[in-house]
């Protein structure tokens, strides 16, 4: 039972990071109408700036904003240089430009930073565990981790219902041509959402470094993931991002952790461990595909 | 005679809007039925709801005294229902002679062949030259959609209704935006229709709906307040009240 | 007669490629130019649906890596246990491709049948998805190699050529892809391609006129993915070994590179992109590991800069329409 707890606290704080990931994604995608296949780049740029400041200074805190900043200015820059241009083209246009993005940032990575993984210094404070019931400790990192989730979760729910910015935004969702129509300078609009994007994949990027090692390709693979919730939750849904990111954290979390020992009921130990490994890195994709069964659109499908 | 098209208390709801409120209206056949009202009325929603392309709420549509209410559009279709978009919605890249000989191949059928040749096939090329050299497109097979003015599309427009031979046209605004040369053209083109083409015309231009309707509904917030002969609207006291108080509205 | 020429040139070139090689002593670009075609049969077929369709499908790796597997599982089995007990194995030329493009159809038919139900962006993203499904399935197929891929002892065997000989097998793969793109060149003619056509334009239109979008987007997904199928299947045969990193996303990446290098939606373009790939990849990947910076940075510029790829700024060279 408890191990079921403890799992279920990590599917939770995996789930946290997709919505991170997911929300940005989403956003930009309903905004701006465009698929940023670069969102995972500006994950990795945020653990490894974010990393590198840490390990540099020896302090977790001050690799913090130095990963928030670097990944805000760097999505900016993207924004204004590439992504600006993408806004009027189709898809197969954006989805090669920030392919491009892709396979530029991973390698620019790699001359700056090198291949080997690193590892973010874990914040001194967090570093122990606590008893959350009785006989069960979990880290307080991870517990650190799914906090900063819900905060962010509820700042974007109050960004988006109490404050201009997210009428824009919520409007700007179902009708772009009435933002314009409202006079709202819509370039600082767009970029400022971009920006928020990219910020929200650097903090992801950098609160994995502790637990994940941080490398090249980091991105690609939570960005695989990513896409996965966004069509669940449905396109341009930051509601959806947050329901089907916890989803999905905790249901693929879950299959890794329980089901190659449940197939030792069936089959012998070494196949046991490879199909459920297999089965399980599967189990988000097949989640996917039955709800596009009965809900082609998603589980909350933006209005309009 | 009988009719042709049956709508009978058909309702289309968008959220707490409703846009076709019980809305009963018959097109007999080989008859031209105008539906006028204005703006925000309901009409396009109401032509969206019969091709299919909009699921209605309530209500059932019968087309040939056949229930097709929970039918797909592209059975309408086959089942000889044809449609005019208000916005021409052409393929762009394509010539007027692709555009018309893709719309006479849909309706000739044959289109999961994998190895024929298209360009060969006499049946669909020699009928689309012959639409396109007794239209008004006369001589611009080879222009460019992209390249046709506003009025020739929307001549296009009803090249490619016609080419799928339909029992019933819903043509969706067919004068929008037309000089008054151009409107008069169609005003004859659609007269010279008359009797072998059963018609639901949504239309604003009431000299064309007056020219050409053998009777007219009129269509206000979702309802059908009256239906008639051009006589008959004209002289309503209730249909000046509501059609021209709604008007005023907008 | 413009068609005529363009197809007459690539086939001389195709044809004297491996004699060049020959000549100057590097038999290895005989393999490297048989690669080539089979990436322009899977650009090719992918172009089917993305340039002529309209649809962008980021998944088609994954058509290219069951079509090499088929190849992979085959010859694995052939002279041993049946596979699952009941199909035998093979390294039969004309058994193993056929069948390739067979499974590949029908995995094909499965992710397009759901992929399909949405358009546009999740379409994207769903093919993307499910290639990378089969992926971890290959990955986790520890029967046949897992993560480090099944290796194929032996070349198939096509009416007892010598296929250990690389200009043979260079041939017989340019009459594969000869026959391939008489095939397509037919489809892209055909009737339905083109209500396919018409369906990129305009599907709102073409539903107007009757035409069911669903099922036929669903017949050129399959085709496509029969093709690609095909295209893998050459690949292991090439390079005797199948491994998951055949679908991995960045191939499907490179596939739609290739098409956009050689211009979206034109019949040689898939040929002349996939050529351009593989030349810049080898020359670039030889010069210098960070190639990929390089590669990216081009393609930066053709979407950017450029309409129509590199097919495209020919045309517009030498004055022409494509």
């Amino acid at each position: 039972m408890i191990l079921v707890i403890e799992q279920l606290l990590n599917g939770l704080q995996y789930g946290v990071m997709l919505f991170l990931m997911a929300a940005g994604l989403t956003l930009i995608f309903g905004i701006m109408g465009v698929i940023n296949l670069a969102h995972g780049a500006l994950y990795m740029v945020g653990a490894f700036v974010g990393t590198w400041v840490a390990t540099e200074t020896g302090s977790f805190w001050l690799g913090l904003p130095a990963a928030l900043v670097a990944a805000m200015v760097t999505g900016v820059v993207v924004e204004a240089l590439v992504v600006r241009r993408l806004y009027a083209r189709d898809h197969l246009d954006q989805v090669l430009a920030t392919f491009a993005l892709i396979l530029i940032f991973n390698q620019l990575v790699v001359l700056i930073f090198g291949r080997q993984p690193v590892f973010t210094p874990m914040p001194e404070l967090f570093s122990g565990s606590l008893e959350i019931l009785p006989g069960l400790f979990y880290p307080m990192y991870r517990l650190l981790i799914i906090a900063t989730g819900l905060v962010v979760a509820i700042g974007l729910y109050l960004l988006i219902n109490r404050t201009r910015v997210g009428m824009l935004v919520r409007a700007g969702a179902t009708n772009r041509d009435m933002v314009r129509a409202l006079g709202v300078d819509i370039r600082l609009l767009y970029t400022l959402v971009f920006g928020l994007g990219a910020l929200l994949a650097g903090l992801a990027g950098y609160m994995t470094g502790p637990i994940l090692s941080v490398q090249v390709g980091m991105g690609e693979q939570i960005l695989l993931a990513t896409f996965v919730v966004v069509v669940i939750g449905g396109l341009g849904s930051v509601k959806g991002a947050l329901v089907a990111g916890l989803g999905l954290g905790i249901v693929d979390t879950m299959l890794r952790a329980f089901l190659p020992t449940l197939l030792l009921h069936f089959m012998e130990p070494s196949d046991a461990q490879a199909v459920g490994v297999g089965v399980s890195a599967m189990g988000i994709y097949l989640l996917m595909a039955i709800v596009l069964l009965f809900r082609p659109k998603g589980l909350f499908p933006a209005e309009g | 005679m009988s009719a042709i098209l049956q709508i009978e208390g058909l309702v289309k709801r968008f959220g707490g809007l409703t846009a076709t409120d019980h809305v009963t209206l018959d097109v007999r056949e080989g008859e031209i039925h105008a539906l006028i009202g204005p703006n925000g009325a309901g009409k396009s929603t109401l032509i969206n709801q019969l091709c299919g392309e909009l699921v209605s709420d309530e209500g059932t549509i019968r087309l040939a005294g056949t229930d097709v209410t929970q039918r797909p559009e592209t059975d309408r279709i086959g089942m000889g229902l044809g449609r005019t978009f208000q916005i021409a919605s052409l393929l762009q890249e394509s010539t007027v002679r692709e555009n018309v000989g893709l719309a006479v191949q849909a309706h000739v059928g044959h289109n999961m062949r994998l190895f024929d040749r298209r360009m060969a096939r006499r049946d669909v090329w020699t009928e689309a030259d012959a639409m396109i050299a007794e239209s008004g497109l006369h001589g611009r097979g080879d222009t460019l959609v992209s390249d046709l003015s506003h009025g020739e599309k929307k001549q296009l427009e009803l090249i490619m209704a016609l080419a799928g031979n339909p029992r019933l046209l819903l043509l969706d605004e067919p004068m929008a935006g037309l000089g008054q040369f151009e409107s008069q053209r169609m005003i004859e083109q659609l007269g010279a229709l008359r009797g072998k083409f059963s018609m639901l015309l949504v239309e604003h231009d009431m000299d064309a709906v007056y020219a050409l309707a053998d009777r007219i509904s009129v269509l206000v917030y979702g309802r059908v307040i009256m239906t008639g002969t051009a006589e008959e609207i004209r002289e309503s006291a209730e249909v000046r009240e509501a059609y021209l108080g709604a008007e005023e509205d907008v | 007669m413009k068609h005529l020429l363009s197809a007459a040139i690539l086939l001389a070139l195709f044809i004297a490629l491996p004699f060049i090689a020959d000549a100057v002593g590097q038999s290895s670009l005989m393999i490297l130019g048989a690669r080539m075609l089979a990436y322009a049969i899977a650009a090719a077929s992918l172009n089917l649906i993305l340039g002529y369709g309209g649809m962008v499908s980021f998944g088609h790796a994954a058509f290219f890596g069951v079509g090499a597997y088929v190849v992979g599982i085959l010859a694995y089995h052939a002279g041993g246990d049946p596979l699952l007990g009941f199909i035998p194995g093979t390294n039969q030329m004309l058994i193993t491709l056929p069948v390739a493009m067979i499974v590949s159809g029908l995995v094909a038919l499965v992710i397009g049948a759901l992929s399909l139900r949405t358009g546009g962006v999740q379409f994207i993203m769903i093919t993307l998805a499910f290639a990378q499904m089969l992926f971890f399935f290959f990955v986790s197929l520890t029967a046949y190699g897992g993560d480090d891929g099944l290796i194929i002892s032996r070349t198939n065997a096509l009416f007892g050529l010598n296929m250990r000989n690389r200009m043979t097998l260079y041939f017989v793969t340019l009459v594969i892809a000869v026959l391939f793109f008489l095939v397509l060149w037919r489809i892209v003619h055909s009737s339905f391609g083109g209500i396919l056509a018409g369906l990129r334009q305009n599907e709102r239109r073409m539903s107007a006129m009757g035409i069911p979008a669903y099922r036929y987007k669903l017949v050129a997904f399959v085709l496509s993915g029969m093709g690609v199928g095909l295209a893998g299947a050459l690949e292991a045969n090439l390079l005797r070994f199948a491994s998951p990193d055949m679908m991995h996303w960045i191939k499907s990446g490179d596939l739609i590179i290739m098409i956009i290098l050689g211009g979206v939606g034109t019949f040689f373009g898939p040929i002349i992109g996939a050529a351009a790939f593989m030349l810049l990849e080898f020359y670039l990947a030889g010069w210098t590991e960070h190639w990929p910076l390089i590669l990216g940075a081009i393609l930066l510029v053709v979407v950017l800069g450029t309409k129509g790829g590199i097919g495209g700024l020919i045309s517009r060279l030498t004055g022409g329409r494509t």
